[in-house]
């Protein structure tokens, strides 16, 4: 296969930036998930806005982001109140809470999905679990020169443009409010006590969450997001015990997913004489899961094999 | 579709295969149901999620083993076979990072639910440009379909659940002990993680046999949502295991004829939405935890409480301040309409004042034992503390 500058820039490179800015907004979110034991409500939110998407496209009549954006985010408040009121009225915890409330209405979103005959149009389950990566085309630039154009950049697909704005949003957020999320990361009673709520910093971070899971769903799919959420920020805790750098490598393990995974995807198997490119949105969360397999193995402090290579090296010398 | 047509699915009329489907469906959800109980109760129910999203990989490979051995892409019993492997895999990935990493279980849960189904997509998009047949059908257990099951899948659908449900019946005792109190289980002699493994098997089972009818997506749901509906109605683990079940096989019951019905109704979804309406039902109306009984009950403590303050006000010769106590008195024909205590409202007010007096006194001799009761104060002292003790009270009362 010959590989065209044209074909690089309409094709792959709208891709490209959608997977990464995807991973990295996704991706600086989970720290505070995981670090809190929350990692699933990125799975939960991931797939109840569902029907609010599939609502908020009957309404518009169109793939409108803002409609359907609105009707994600509506699904996703409605989505954690539910939970929450079923976790207190019924004594339920927190996880089986969680899997009522996303399960139900998945298959709503599911059902009216099959009903309505979006499904023919532009919207369908599988759009919903894997994205669309590969039919995110930027046609106007013509070359390399082209990209000093900023009338090029104007014309960016809507979803690379959206993601891009939902990261700004998303690393403005910490950057401003890095103090107060890293207490109520690890100590929320401390937070009260220091006279802010913890309460507001965790509905704030769950709508930050329920953002960018919207974003990147339409590019990229709910399994993606749901990797996105949890492998970059489980690597990076492998690798550190600090919060500023675990974010950095957080974000290195994100991009890095997110290139790899998408060149795995659409290149590899011409390397190996295939003649058809594999599922990107898959490949970048196999990736994703195979860095964070490394770091779980070697890393050099609470890695396995370093852990038992010290221990064995104890018993030797003792 | 007219009536008649209904009534003949959902009485196992509509034809030998529909019927099979519809009590397979039903097997389904009872077993999905029965097992979800222990999961729930030894707080696992998100584990299924990872398991279920696991198999992916394993239906894929199953195909391409099929393909590859010169069968028919979609022979079930292989794809099975492919999925449990996959399955399996993935429920040793999760135990393998939560007790050898610092990670807790569910980024554990995460990761592994997310990247087995990523490798699942991988290789289904790999199946998709093969130059065989049968793919089309590999879509179905991503959100399951009941209708174009044939009559062996059924079969063995239904057949491999009725196992599911026999075994877990068998072992009820022994999940029924681990769930509640495992320490006790293991001081007793049993074998804590081989019950553990059984039930795991069990759920694994489940999900595996559920993918073909409800999808690997959305079979959580119906080991989940039965049981937590079922949680409503009982405190006692019997009571709710059947009432797990029943949800359970309702939802796959009716679902599958809903989808054999009408066109373009995926199963899954529709069973999965038959026991989320199942749920809200129980959420609301369920007398034992149900939120209107729970509104009742508080409303009814607010009224002795108000009844009693009154009483108490009435017995001191003040004015009642609280308007619910009035009206609560005022109903009860104990005072009149310018809150003047009736005859049997002044005897009430004796015996709340008197009811007050050695309540006190017993709290204050007797402390560890008043806050041991959680009746004391409001109950009747006569009906809650034996007759000589009540008497003993008197008597100091009467001498302070």
């Amino acid at each position: 296969m010959i590989l065209t500058v044209e074909d690089f820039l309409h094709i792959d490179l709208p891709a490209l930036m959608a997977a990464v800015l995807a991973a990295v907004s996704c991706g600086l979110l989970g720290n505070f998930l995981v670090l809190r034991r929350q990692a699933l409500i990125g799975d939960a939110i991931s797939h109840l806005v569902l029907p609010g998407i599939v609502v908020g496209f009957l309404i518009a009549g169109e793939v409108l982001t803002v409609a359907m954006m609105a009707g994600a985010l509506g699904a996703a408040l409605v989505g954690v109140l539910l939970i929450e009121a079923i976790r207190r009225l019924g004594g339920i915890e927190s996880g089986a809470a969680m899997g009522v409330v996303f399960t139900v209405m998945f298959a709503a979103g599911v059902v009216l999905l099959e009903q309505t005959g979006s499904a023919a149009v532009h919207l369908d389950v599988e759009h919903a679990l894997y994205g669309a990566l590969e039919t995110t085309l930027w046609l106007t630039p013509t070359g390399w020169e082209s990209l000093a154009d900023p009338a090029v950049w104007a014309t960016l697909p809507r979803e690379v443009t959206t993601l891009a704005a939902v990261t700004a949003i998303v690393v403005a957020a910490i950057v401003l409010f890095y103090k107060e999320l890293k207490i109520v990361a690890f100590d929320p009673d401390l937070a009260t006590s220091l006279g802010f709520s913890a309460r507001t910093v965790s509905a704030g971070l769950v709508v930050l969450v329920a953002m960018a899971a919207v974003a990147a769903f339409d590019a990229v799919g709910s399994i993606l997001v749901i990797a996105m959420f949890i492998c970059p920020a489980s690597t990076a805790r492998m690798l550190t015990d600090r919060l500023s750098r675990q974010l950095l490598l957080s974000v290195l393990a994100a991009t890095l997913a997110g290139i790899g995974g998408y060149v795995l995807a659409a290149f590899g198997p011409f390397w190996f004489g295939g003649e058809n490119s594999l599922n990107a949105a898959g490949m970048i969360a196999v990736v994703a899961g195979a860095l964070q397999t490394l770091a779980m193995l070697l890393a050099p402090r609470y890695g396995v094999l370093p852990r038992m290579f010290r221990r064995w090296r104890i018993r030797a010398t003792g | 579709m007219t009536l008649a047509e209904v009534f003949d699915v959902l009485l196992f009329r509509a034809g030998f295969n529909t019927a099979v489907v519809l009590a397979g469906a039903a097997m389904l959800g009872a077993g999905a149901g029965l097992i979800g109980v222990f999961v729930l109760l030894r707080r696992r129910a998100l584990v299924s999620d990872a398991i279920s999203h696991a198999t992916l990989p394993g239906v894929a490979l199953g195909f391409l083993a099929a393909v590859g051995l010169g069968l028919d892409g979609r022979n079930l019993p292989i794809l099975l076979v492919g999925a449990a492997s996959t399955g399996i895999l993935g429920i040793l990935a999760v135990q393998w990072i939560r007790d050898r990493t610092r990670l807790p279980e569910d980024a554990a849960i995460g990761t592994v639910l997310s990247v087995f189904f990523g490798a699942g997509i991988v290789l289904l998009s790999h199946i998709q440009t093969l130059a065989v047949g049968g793919q089309a059908g590999l879509d179905t257990f991503l959100i399951g379909q009941a209708a174009a099951m044939s009559r062996a899948d059924a079969l063995l659908i239904g057949g491999a659940a009725a196992l599911v449900v026999l075994i877990a019946l068998a072992a009820f005792k022994e999940f029924a002990l681990v769930c509640f109190d495992p320490d006790f289980a293991g001081a007793g002699g049993w074998r804590v993680g081989r019950i553990d493994l059984v039930m795991l098997a069990l759920l694994l089972a489940v999900v595996v046999i559920g993918l073909k009818t409800v999808g690997l997506i959305l079979i959580i749901a119906l080991v989940i949502v039965p049981p937590v509906a079922a949680r409503f109605w009982t405190e006692r683990l019997n009571r709710m295991a059947l009432a797990a079940a029943l949800f359970g096989a309702a939802s796959g019951y009716l679902g599958a004829a809903a989808s054999a019905l009408l066109p373009r109704l995926p199963a899954g979804g529709v069973i999965v939405l038959v026991a989320g309406a199942l749920f809200v039902v129980s959420l609301l109306f369920a007398p034992a935890r149900g939120v209107l009984a729970g509104a009742v009950r508080r409303l009814r403590f607010r009224m002795a409480i108000a009844r009693r303050q009154g009483l108490l006000a009435v017995a001191g010769g003040e004015a009642i301040a609280d308007p619910i106590a009035r009206l609560v008195l005022r109903r009860n024909g104990l005072i009149d309409r310018q809150d003047r205590p009736t005859e049997s409202g002044r005897t009430a007010a004796a015996a709340a004042r008197r009811e007050q007096r050695l309540w006190r006194r017993y709290r204050a001799d007797y402390p560890t034992d008043a806050i041991a009761d959680r009746e004391w104060s409001l109950a009747p002292i006569d009906a809650v503390l034996p007759a000589d003790l009540v008497a003993e009270l008197e008597r100091r009362v009467a001498a302070s």
